[in-house]
């Protein structure tokens, strides 16, 4: 145990213990006696744990501090339980948390089930912990709802409200973002390929094309709302746009990577340009094309929700937030973040995927 | 260039105006210069095209018979093109540029300023939260495993998709002006940093890391002398990419407030009344003022690293 690990168990175990302490406004209320004698009990456990090395403890805090949440959590309906019990409970347990990251953290790296199911467990317990911390701290303080509405209510409203929130995302996503995202990608690499044969041209458009990627292109949106009207089509506009230069700068560079060695060979197979452009370049160029489809990934979702909010018809994931937060309704913005969330990284993982199956050999994807 | 070292029989035997021709070739300034020239052309190509079918139609209501030179003076010139010419836009920048006081708010001057102030508000804001997360990453390994994974994350995610949000919760709780666009320039800018710095502290090669340790240094020692010189070449490329995105977080975070000040409202507005030109302007100054921004921190970067002595 370090001493880090030391202090999180004490101050965990000390603010377990006041919130146990009957009249602090905590014990005598809401959560059910049986949950209340669970915290007891995996906090006293804990509390023999620590002078143990091993993984007990792990166990055992992880233990207390799902229980303790799960008190907390049951304990804000009441609001006469919200006294100094209610805060030392959640300061409590949320340290337990922490010594339960930190002490996963601790073991070593394996490439065993175990392993892999740690590098995914401490992640996500961070991000529960946020979860949970948040709807604590915004419902026992009051915040209005229309500045920061908690995690549940957010839920509520994304679950209540799914066919709008299903067309919303069919006018973005699967019009907008796929249609300029394709078109986008694929402009972009052709000029590259054509670029590639011309050294002059090369020389002169890759400065531009990477001055281009640093520009604020998303600007162009009112532009393309004027030219193609308010449907999906000038959304794709604007996402074309983006897309092309990200593609076009890192295909160029792939085009070049092959080394001297590879074309040498490729020659002395008197191999033409386009046998050595399929069988060496393009293959060659991959890690390079795939960046820019991950990073375009990213930029084609960006640009069609903020191209939105120059002028839609009534549906679209951009248009519904900014009229959603003109109407303080915040828990249905938060909603259609988190659906854009949700998409952006399936569309980022999906191209991961797609990467992996195709750089296979890659050294970044070798293993050990 | 010295004489002696470079010289060869081809190049000596070669016309200068020969020689000159196949600098030019093989450099990038001419390249650069054709292709420019190519966009400009097919700029004002474009415009002709796409301002005609309205320009004829102006004609014809207007009963003026016109010929072809006629026509294409006249797409060159309209109030409210579908696509302004190149001058049309650079006469705009001039007016608003030079021609209007900076107080005004006409000025693009003024607007440019307000803009730029927020970007730059939001991209230190925004570096120095990089940076330190990305210290207490490198430091602790239960912030690497835990916090890592969701900032590659939230990378993934539509981040812009908030600014409304952002804004408008913001003025509700009465902050408002330049902080709110900070905020989300500085929301925008951290990631780039935060990922290139974590890769920038961890660059140091494992021997210098263990000569560190047989020095019995300390590990703020380690940070100071070893990790942070290291990592400036990170930083610099990370700070790069950070200001170009926080001056289009700044630019977006203009357009909630309804159309007020700066370059995003200088676009809106052009949007809703249908000012191309004014729209125009807006994105080429807000291009210049991003390519001066990256030209800047590149600068800076071979500043820094020619009197570290690490010049490429």
């Amino acid at each position: 145990m370090t001493r880090l690990q030391w202090m999180l168990a004490l101050l965990s175990l000390a603010a377990t213990g006041i919130a146990l302490v009957p009249g602090l406004g905590g014990s005598a209320v809401a959560p059910p006696e049986l949950l209340w004698f669970a915290v007891l009990a995996s906090a006293s456990y804990l509390a023999f744990a620590v002078r143990q090395e091993g993984h007990a403890i792990i166990w055992t805090s992880l233990l207390l501090s799902s229980l303790g949440a799960a008190a907390v959590i049951s304990a804000l309906g009441d609001v006469a339980a919200r006294g100094i019990g209610f805060w030392s409970l959640l300061v409590g347990s949320w340290l337990a948390a922490w010594l339960s990251v930190e002490r996963l953290s601790a073991l070593p790296d394996g490439v065993d089930a175990a392993g892999r199911l740690r590098r995914i467990a401490v992640p996500l317990l961070f991000g529960i912990w946020l979860l949970i911390l948040w709807e604590a701290i915004v419902r026992a303080t009051n915040v209005p709802t229309v500045l920061l509405p908690p995690p549940s209510m957010i839920w509520e409203r994304l679950t209540g409200s799914l066919p709008i929130l299903w067309v919303d995302f069919r006018q973005t996503f699967l019009k907008a973002v796929i249609a300029g995202y394709v078109i986008g990608c694929l402009s972009g690499f052709v000029v590259a390929v054509l670029v590639d044969r011309v050294g002059f041209l090369k020389r002169g458009l890759m400065p531009i094309g990477n001055l281009m990627s640093a520009l604020p292109i998303i600007g162009i949106a009112p532009i393309m709302v004027m030219w193609f009207g308010f449907d999906w089509q000038s959304k794709a506009a604007v996402v074309v746009v983006m897309t092309f230069f990200p593609m076009l700068v890192n295909s160029v560079a792939g085009l070049s990577a092959a080394g001297h060695m590879e074309r040498d060979l490729m020659r002395t197979f008197a191999a033409g340009y386009w046998s050595s452009l399929i069988k060496l370049r393009i293959p060659a160029a991959l890690p390079f094309i795939f960046n820019a489809l991950k990073i375009n990934s990213t930029l084609a979702l960006i640009g069609a929700i903020v191209a939105e909010f120059f002028g839609t018809p009534i549906y679209g994931m951009g248009f519904r937030i900014s009229t959603e937060v003109g109407r303080m309704n915040i828990d249905m913005v938060w909603a259609e973040i988190a659906v854009a969330a949700l998409a952006g990284s399936t569309f980022y993982g999906l191209v991961s995927l797609i990467e992996r199956a195709f750089t296979f050999w890659h050294p970044s994807y070798r293993s050990g | 260039m010295t004489a002696g070292a470079d010289y060869s029989p081809e190049i000596a035997a070669s016309h200068p105006v020969r020689r000159f021709f196949d600098w030019a070739w093989s450099g990038t300034v001419l390249p650069v210069l054709v292709v420019s020239a190519a966009i400009v052309a097919i700029w004002y190509l474009a415009a002709i095209w796409m301002n005609a079918p309205f320009q004829r139609d102006l004609f014809t209501r207007a009963d003026t018979a016109y010929s072809t030179s006629e026509l294409v003076r006249a797409t060159l010139s309209q109030e409210r093109p579908v696509l302004p010419a190149p001058h049309q836009v650079l006469q705009e920048i001039d007016k608003t540029v030079f021609r209007t006081k900076v107080t005004s708010k006409r000025s693009l001057v003024h607007h440019a300023t307000i803009t730029l102030s927020s970007t730059l508000l939001g991209f230190l804001m925004g570096t120095a939260l990089g940076i330190a997360l990305s210290v207490g990453i490198i430091h602790s390994r239960a912030l690497d495993r835990s916090l890592m994974p969701w900032i590659i994350t939230s990378q993934t995610i539509p981040i812009l998709a908030v600014a409304p949000m952002i804004i408008v919760v913001l003025n509700a709780v009465g902050i408002s002006g330049l902080l709110p666009k900070a905020i989300i320039s500085a929301y925008l800018s951290f990631f780039p940093v935060a990922v290139g710095m974590v890769k920038g502290l961890r660059s140091p090669d494992l021997m210098h890391l263990d000569l560190m340790r047989t020095y019995n240094a300390s590990p703020a020692q380690v940070f100071w002398k070893l990790r942070w010189p290291s990592a400036l070449p990170f930083l610099f490329a990370s700070m790069k990419v950070a200001i170009a995105i926080s001056l289009v977080g700044a630019i977006i975070g203009e357009l909630p407030t309804g159309a007020v000040a700066g370059l995003g409202a200088r676009l809106l507005a052009g949007s809703y009344y249908g000012q191309t030109i004014q729209i125009w302007s807006a994105l080429l100054v807000a291009a210049l003022l991003a390519a001066v921004l990256v030209g800047l921190i590149g600068i800076a970067n071979r500043i820094v690293l020619r009197r570290m002595g690490m010049a490429q």
